[in-house]
């Protein structure tokens, strides 16, 4: 019995693995670019869950690392050439000192709650304006990636097909889910939980909670610069109103709110569920010849809203209820 | 010798004068009782040794290094595991994880953190609820959990911040013959803020009695509870010896 329960996330996994790794020699290149989607919020969201949903401290200017992270990059290649591998690690540099020093403001200073999210906001939103005022990076104009023939696999600069986004992409996800399932096994995992259910408790039991809460907010930017750096390279085209803008970091965390914050599955269960309504909703609206503006928005809205009336915790835990996990 | 030695600390809020010249020495391998009415000054006597607050002025040494101005993981770390009054579990977690929490400060891998702290809840007859969510625990058995989560940072001195409180008797009687256990067999020494009578006097040997926020009294419980200035202010109100 006790076996069985222990094996029966590992076989949902190798499933869902197995799945996703066929996926592109059954489906279109519009399907792809749709899973692609679909994985890239599902690795933001894990990302995001490893502040808010282990160590409970919401962050709601995730757009932040993302932008900051494919700037960092896309600057690298633009200028000079370097390619999207050495662009990575300057992306995570960046990020994780951006996080440390928002971290080390809040929880020095014990901004927590909300007065934390707006600082998170706040950071976004001026590094937003203040890359509206820089001119090396383009200004509002933006900043254009060449993009080079698709068709064939240039690991080296990160270019080629969709399929290679889409694998690069799913490697991504395969590794935060494994790196989020041994920090919650672990010290940092206990810790975090103890500190997001009780500081003052964690506390007395010897935790350095300063400490280890900045290890979480360095741990999510730095997961969340690489998906800047994927973005960068996937769409090629970069504007501070558009990564900065705190709609993408809302769109971050509605996967892992829907989901289910603090699980493992959440956000990918999240991402997919929110996605496939966006399109699902799109489509069915043509079929019914409802072509009026908003309408979708409309729609999507509703949805959200009986998700969290009536699964406050997400999707995923009466799921996981249910398979007895 | 003293493993806690508290030295005329003194603690004001504002206009209140909380805690005033405070002393007291533990001793080594002690039980040691705190008393005193409500508001008399325990629970910040308590929180100022476990790192809650620095004092405002006076001294607290621990094992004769000084630990006032220490955060509370600081003494945690040094060796002074706490309860709260009020109990703090982290409901989200299951009861084994919530001691784990407090097990990972001396054992860095899971697999040991998981061995000692099931071994601490069979001692304090929570083994068969470890898989349970904290939050699904009656009074008495969070207040067990206080207890397992602070053994297992494994501290030398245990601060017990009225354990008691809110227990029948069968299971105060329960609590006690495990702290005179963990004295005994592990040589903890045990400081322990008890509004049941019932408790310290089955417990402590040597107790200390505040009373606005100094101290009036010192001794064994027999002494104490012959106290003239004892009985005045304290057990003259409650007479439930």
């Amino acid at each position: 019995m006790n076996r069985n329960r222990a094996l029966t996330p590992i076989y949902l996994l190798t499933g869902l693995a197995a799945i996703l790794v066929a996926l592109p020699f059954f489906v279109g290149n519009y399907a792809l670019s749709v899973a692609t989607l679909i994985l890239y919020f599902a690795y933001t969201g894990q990302a995001w869950n490893v502040m808010m949903g282990f160590a409970g401290q919401l962050s709601l200017g995730h757009a932040l690392y993302v932008g900051v992270g494919a700037y960092a990059a896309g600057a690298l290649f633009f200028y000079y050439g370097i390619g999207p591998w050495a662009g990575l690690w300057l992306a995570i540099a960046l990020c994780v000192a951006l996080g440390l020093v928002i971290g080390f403001l809040a929880f020095r200073f014990g901004i927590s709650g909300v007065y934390f999210a707006l600082l998170t906001i706040a950071f976004a939103e001026f590094t937003r304006i203040g890359f509206d005022h820089f001119g090396w990076t383009g200004g509002p104009g933006g900043m254009f990636l060449r993009v080079a023939q698709r068709d064939t696999w240039d690991l080296a600069n990160f270019r080629g097909p969709p399929l290679m986004y889409y694998y690069a992409m799913l490697f991504l996800t395969a590794g935060a889910f494994a790196l989020c399932a041994w920090l919650l096994r672990s010290r940092a995992g206990y810790y975090w939980q103890a500190i997001r259910e009780d500081e003052e408790a964690a506390r007395a039991l010897g935790i350095n909670a300063f400490r280890w809460k900045l290890l979480a907010v360095a741990i999510s930017a730095a997961m969340t610069a690489v998906a800047g750096v994927f973005f960068a390279f996937y769409y090629n085209n970069l504007f501070p109103e558009q990564i900065f803008h705190i709609s993408r970091s809302i769109e971050i965390i509605l996967g892992p709110v829907i989901g289910g914050v603090g699980t493992l599955f959440g956000p990918l269960l999240g991402a997919a569920v929110l996605t496939l309504l966006s399109d699902g909703i799109s489509d069915a609206l043509n079929a019914l010849g409802l072509d009026i503006p908003g309408v979708k928005q409309v729609f999507y809205g509703l949805v959200l809203l009986c998700v969290v009336m009536f699964l406050p915790h997400g999707i995923w835990p009466p799921i996981a209820r249910r398979l007895r996990l | 010798m003293s493993l806690l030695e508290v030295r005329s600390v003194s603690k004001h809020f504002r206009g209140l004068r909380a805690v005033h010249d405070a002393s007291l020495d533990v001793p080594h391998g002690e039980i040691y009782g705190l008393i005193g009415p409500n508001g008399a000054g325990k629970t910040t006597t308590f929180n100022m040794i476990a790192g809650v607050y620095a004092p405002d002025s006076g001294e607290i040494l621990f094992g004769s290094a000084p630990i006032h101005g220490l955060r509370a993981d600081q003494v945690c770390a040094a060796g002074i595991g706490r309860t709260f009054q009020i109990v703090k579990p982290f409901a989200g977690l299951s009861v084994l994880d919530n001691v784990m929490v407090g097990a990972f400060l001396r054992e860095r891998q899971a697999r040991a953190a998981r061995e000692l702290s099931v071994r601490i809840l069979e001692r304090l007859g929570l083994g068969a609820k470890r898989e349970l969510p904290a939050s699904s625990l009656t009074l008495p058995d969070r207040k067990r959990l206080e207890v397992a989560r602070a053994l297992a940072t494994r501290p030398k001195l245990l601060l017990l911040d009225e354990v008691m409180a809110g227990l029948r008797p069968t299971e105060c009687d329960q609590m006690i013959a495990v702290f005179r256990e963990l004295n005994r067999a592990d040589g903890t020494t045990i400081l322990l803020i008890e509004h049941v009578m019932r408790a310290v006097m089955a417990l402590a040997r040597h107790i200390c009695v505040l009373h606005h926020g100094e101290v009036i009294a010192r001794g064994t419980p027999e002494q104490v509870v012959r106290n003239p200035a004892v009985l005045e202010c304290y057990l003259g109100e409650e007479t439930e010896v």
